[in-house]
């Protein structure tokens, strides 16, 4: 799969989601934030994009913690976004 | 054969959409052995089912004496007297069996200190006939929605229910007699089109509230069942009906609890008043939502809105203290700061009343099937959950039945599917030689146009539209212009224009083909809610106000009927509301007040 395509299932992923709240903040980390990112982070996002909306949100919110310190680098980056 | 030959696999019953009502009918149709495929654009966990949060209603009875009449009752109000009584009264019957089920499923339902379901109260359910709140509400903990759509996924692997997973379905295969035979559905993946050919076909595919600009659904809800349905001849019931809050961010659309505005929360408009004196001298800002939302929107129309576009008015916790904000509203606090970019601390949130919930859909009958507009079912085609019209929520929806609807009348369907199947009265009827010419067709244009409408801006002045036009209190002559407006909006839709012309993973594609069922809804409902000059329920209009003639607006002699929208021609027809139950007394008709 090609880069792009492969970005643009990304994209799907982060954008239609089960809560509104993840489809407006992944959406937005993924244009401003996404090219940003080393590539070890890059991995770390699309594992926490996999994850459910439910398991997620308490991360971002703060109400639980990260136990991978990559994973934890790009959610405190996530907990950063703000949504236009 | 089609002139334009697409590959074709063949089901007992194909099911679109994953949420609960899909999760729910395929459990019916794979453990009695159907041959059943689910398409879903997401991972069926993935549904907004996960979003609703309050519960599950059921006169279990399981704290305090309670019956499924009372629960009949609160719907046929809440519902303003619109719903089907039929419907209702086979809905609140079911309501024990079905969350029983549930449980054995798998369901960790919330449990009294005996091991019993517990249950607790929510607004608009009583006991006794309207006497006093009784506790009918089945949860797990806030996460209701989330654990029951894991519950029915889980049985669903265990029935051998196969999954068609980021698969857009298009449009609907009918053929010359009506019968619907399957759908013609896109693969994300590889940007094949397939058609699925089905004895049964289900739609359960949610709402639509991504037609208006503020709303708390997610990006998923753009009524691709609506739409599909809509484009197949099918008219569109009592799409004027929306439930709104009156606090989402705005913009966002991401809810700001009425738990804000309890702590002392203050509305201002753009002049800094605190314009609900005006409107509620006593209430003030907690005046009721349907109060506190006309209020905001009157203040908007009225040019007092706050922001560039004078589009939104201002939540004001800033005289607060800090240290109160921080201890009782912290996720108002976080939720603020990433959606509206505003710490509450230093400054008031934006916010607008904000569309929630669909109650009008494709019609059915209480078995799941969906009907033609004199009742009598279209061969081959059923629906359930939001995107159907049972019609069981009437002119308003009472919480918590939402999660009960989806799993009633995906059960009922399921059901009805095999007994058709199973009398022969449905079976696999060759396809229509032409049947995927018009989904080419739509195809071809979108990859062929030029000089087109950009998807994005077209989807947003739809929304934009429908929130000024057509949102929580509604104006005639805004209706009127409303309607035109969405018409010329429909000529931008019908020629939008993706840059990206590739196969694998187009998701320019996908958005586009979303945005042609946006405006069928859109269309829907502006065409209805102008039409419709009364007030009731969620409709409620400025030239239809609270008389003694007209209690609360609502015109029981000429508006006591359901709408039916046709695509064809932009028309409204008219059916009326069943009010005979199947075994009861007839809940005769009374003014709505709590």
């Amino acid at each position: 799969m090609e880069e792009r395509q492969r970005l643009n299932r990304l994209r799907w992923r982060c954008t239609r989601r089960a809560m509104l709240e993840m489809d407006l903040l992944l959406g937005e980390f993924l244009d401003r934030v996404f090219p940003t990112l080393a590539p070890a982070q890059a991995d770390a996002f699309v594992i926490l994009a996999d994850m459910e909306d439910l398991e997620l949100w308490p991360l971002v919110n703060g109400s639980r913690e990260c136990t991978d310190p990559v994973q934890a680098e790009v959610v405190a980056l996530l907990r950063n976004v703000r949504v236009k | 054969m089609s002139k334009l030959s697409i590959p074709v696999r063949k089901f007992d019953a194909v099911i679109v959409g994953a949420g609960g009502s899909g999760l729910r009918a395929a459990i019916q149709l794979s453990e009695a052995g159907l041959k059943t495929a689910v398409l879903s654009k997401v991972f069926p966990t993935r549904s907004h089912t996960v979003a609703a949060q309050g519960g599950v209603s059921a006169s279990l009875g399981n704290s305090e004496e309670d019956h499924w009449h009372w629960h009949m009752y609160d719907t046929v109000k809440g519902s303003d007297w619109l719903g089907d009584q039929d419907a209702i009264e086979y809905m609140c019957r079911k309501a024990p069996e079905v969350v029983v089920e549930l449980e054995h499923f798998g369901m960790p339902f919330d449990r009294t200190d005996e091991g019993k379901i517990y249950q607790r109260p929510f607004g608009g359910h009583m006991s006794n006939f309207g006497e006093k709140p009784v506790r009918r509400a089945c949860a797990a903990a806030d996460r209701t929605g989330h654990a029951m759509l894991h519950a029915l996924y889980q049985r669903n692997v265990r029935a051998n229910t196969q999954f068609f997973v980021e698969w857009m379905a298009l449009d609907l295969i009918r053929d010359q007699s009506g019968q619907v035979l399957g759908v013609i559905a896109l693969e994300m993946e590889t940007g094949e089109v397939v058609a699925f050919h089905a004895k049964a076909t289900v739609f359960a595919t949610g709402g639509a509230g991504r037609i208006f600009y503020s709303s708390t659904n997610a990006f998923i809800n753009t009524g691709d069942g609506l739409g599909m349905a809509a484009r197949a001849g099918i008219a569109l019931e009592d799409m004027e009906f929306w439930q709104f809050h009156p606090t989402g961010v705005a913009g966002a659309g991401v809810l700001i609890t009425e738990g804000v505005r309890g702590e002392g929360g203050i509305l201002r408009n753009s002049t800094n008043e605190r314009f609900m004196e005006r409107y509620a001298p006593n209430a003030k800002d907690l005046a009721s939502r349907d109060v506190v939302s006309r209020a905001m929107v009157t203040e908007i129309n009225e040019g007092r809105g706050c922001g560039p576009n004078k589009d939104f008015v201002l939540l004001d916790i800033t005289h607060l203290d800090p240290a109160t904000i921080m201890k009782r509203l912290p996720g108002i606090r976080e939720i603020s700061i990433q959606f509206a970019g505003i710490d509450p601390i230093k400054a008031p949130i934006p916010v607008v009343p904000t569309c929630h919930y669909q109650m009008g859909g494709v019609p059915t009958n209480y078995k799941g099937q969906v009907v033609g507009d004199d009742g009598t079912p279209v061969r081959g085609f059923y629906a359930a959950g939001e995107v159907a019209c049972a019609s069981v929520h009437g002119a308003n929806r009472l919480g918590t039945n939402s999660l009960l609807d989806l799993l009633v009348f995906g059960k009922a369907s399921g059901d009805t599917v095999i007994e058709n199947v199973r009398s022969g009265e449905i079976g696999l009827k060759e396809l229509p030689a032409d049947f995927a010419d018009r989904t080419m067709a739509r195809l071809n244009r979108l990859n062929t146009q030029t000089g087109g409408a950009n998807v994005n801006e077209t989807r947003l002045e739809l929304q934009r539209t429908m929130q000024k036009h057509c949102g929580v209190f509604r104006f005639n002559d805004m209706l009127i212009e409303g309607v035109a407006k969405i018409l010329d909006i429909e000529k931008a839709v019908a020629r939008t224009e993706i840059k990206d012309k590739s196969h694998v993973w187009n998701t320019a594609r996908v958005e586009a083909l979303e945005l042609d069922n946006l405006i069928e809804v859109a269309k829907a409902t502006m065409v209805s809610a102008e039409a419709r000059k009364e007030s009731r329920g969620a409709h409620v209009r400025d030239d239809a106000p609270d008389t003694p003639a007209n209690p609360n607006g609502r015109d029981d002699v000429n508006w006591h009927k359901h709408t039916l929208w046709h695509r064809d021609g932009n028309r409204l027809g008219f059916k009326p509301v069943i009010m005979k139950p199947l075994s009861v007394e007839t809940i005769a008709l009374k003014t709505r007040s709590y």
